[in-house]
């Protein structure tokens, strides 16, 4: 993704930003104008908590240009306690340890990183939950 | 110094990487087996770690310990010697990432080892002056060594967070600081270099002993405090002997500075050092209890803070992960893997 297309996206990949609907009261994750479950619109910004589960998972050993350096990475639909499942890349795991069920956590980690004289992309990634509460 | 507000920590937080370097394998690759390394081993950032990404964890927990409002911080300060960018604040990321944007201070400071420290001073002053509620102080670091260098054993990754507030709501109360500084060329990097150069007769006496023990020294004659009166005493710690040959001179003893003398097990973590060592001594100390923090930055100076330590610190100690439980969480890795996540190969 290119620099306006981060920008404009900060606080939901920085900080899982989502929204809640406040219609019908689900909370949606990416933000988005129109409610997926009741189509109304307008929403309000919604801090998910970043815990989730695993729902699926896989591992990729042939990476697209631009995540090369990481492989092989683990990258998994995570099913967030607040409902919405989003996809993204595991951390701070070996791909054999990952399991269907295991409680995750978010955290910010650098996405890519495309050299010296670019712009660093942060984002959001899940590991194993290390957190108490 | 003593503000005229009374000022404390309203929330810290920690964070080390969960990989760790044998000084073993340092001495194996450059060295041959055997020798006295200054560390057991160090802690290593992952490959998508950096100090943004360190800073903003021990952030989020300082945050969960703390429990306020985030917009109303109005400073966010960074402190490291390996910021990502040269150009472009950490501070404004940490910021926005934490919800404190935009009516917000955000700056990176460089001092060597002591910016955190440093901003931890300045957020005193600005919380006393009533310009802002809370302000945060980070102290965060990928500290790179040179291959083969003596700084390779030490130079590690980690960080901890501060939210500075009014000491009603504090879980630590400053009672006094003092900062001390000098022009000392012991440890200097020029733009554009990759690692840095250390001045070997200036690291020890000259740099590290004389502003750790001239600042101490001072703050305790001005408050009249002697050795005896603290429960707990943290130095900055670029490896294990230094901080406590520092603290023997200062007349404590080893159970006052056990608990924060991370280095054996995590290195140096340079910007983070000392505050990490707090934040594992805040995470295990009870009401009322006196600790002396000390830092030291190359090129050099060191700041000194009293703290005492209130009520409320023992509700807030388990609100987020504690630096013993992401010290634990620990995966060795080889000479090789290092080399690889520390970017050490060229590969185009």
């Amino acid at each position: 993704m290119g620099i306006p297309g981060s920008w404009r996206l900060r606080n939901q990949r920085l900080s899982l930003v989502g929204e809640v609907c406040h219609t019908c009261g689900n909370k949606i994750f990416p933000p988005r104008d129109v409610c997926p479950h009741c189509a109304r619109e307008a929403q309000h910004a919604f801090q998910f908590s970043g815990r989730g589960e695993v729902y699926s998972f896989t591992t990729v050993f042939n990476p697209p240009a631009g995540f090369e350096e990481y492989a092989p990475y683990t990258v998994a639909l995570v099913k967030l306690e607040e409902g919405p499942i989003v996809t993204a890349q595991l951390t701070d795991v070996e791909p054999e340890r990952v399991a269907i069920g295991q409680p995750v956590e978010m955290v910010t980690r650098k996405l890519r990183d495309d050299g010296h004289a670019e712009v660093i992309s942060y984002g959001y990634k899940f590991r194993p939950r290390i957190t108490t509460d | 110094m003593k503000p005229i507000t009374p000022v404390g920590i309203v929330g810290y937080g920690a964070y080390v990487p969960r990989y760790r370097l044998p000084a073993s394998e340092v001495a194996r690759v450059w060295k041959g087996e055997g020798g006295d390394p200054p560390v057991r081993e160090k802690a290593v950032a992952g490959l998508d770690e950096d100090t943004l990404t360190i800073a903003l964890e021990a952030t989020r927990n300082a945050l969960r310990r703390a429990g306020v409002n985030p917009q109303e911080i109005g400073a966010v300060w960074v402190g490291s010697e390996s910021h990502p960018y040269a150009v472009k604040p950490t501070g404004t990321i940490v910021a926005e990432a934490i919800g404190a944007t935009p009516y917000t201070l955000a700056a990176d400071l460089q001092f060597a080892c002591k910016a955190g420290t440093e901003a931890i001073q300045a957020g005193i002053g600005l919380v006393a002056s009533g310009m802002v509620r809370y302000a945060l102080a980070v102290g965060a670091d990928t500290a790179q060594g040179r291959p083969g260098d003596a700084l390779e054993y030490t130079a590690a990754a980690g960080g901890a967070a501060y939210l500075i507030g009014p000491a009603k709501e504090s879980l630590a109360v400053f009672e006094e600081s003092l900062s001390y500084v000098t022009d000392t060329p012991d440890f200097w990097r020029r733009p554009y270099m990759h690692y840095p150069t250390h001045a070997q007769r200036f690291t020890g006496e000259p740099g590290y002993f004389h502003h750790v023990l001239s600042a101490a020294q001072a703050l305790l004659e001005h408050t009249s405090r002697k050795a005896e009166d603290f429960r707990y005493l943290v130095l900055h710690q670029p490896n294990t002997k230094f901080p406590e040959r520092a603290a023997r001179r200062l007349g404590f003893r080893p159970e006052q500075w056990k608990t924060g003398l991370l280095s054996p097990e995590i290195g140096n973590t340079y910007a983070g050092a000392a505050l990490l060592g707090l934040t594992a001594i805040l995470d295990e100390a009870g009401p009322d209890e006196l600790i002396l923090v000390v830092s030291f930055g190359s090129g050099a100076g060191s700041d000194a803070f009293i703290l005492r330590t209130t009520e409320q610190i023992t509700a807030r100690q388990k609100l987020a992960v504690t630096t013993r439980e992401y010290i634990a969480r620990r995966v060795v890795i080889d000479y090789a893997l290092y080399a690889r996540y520390r970017r050490k190969l060229l590969t185009e």
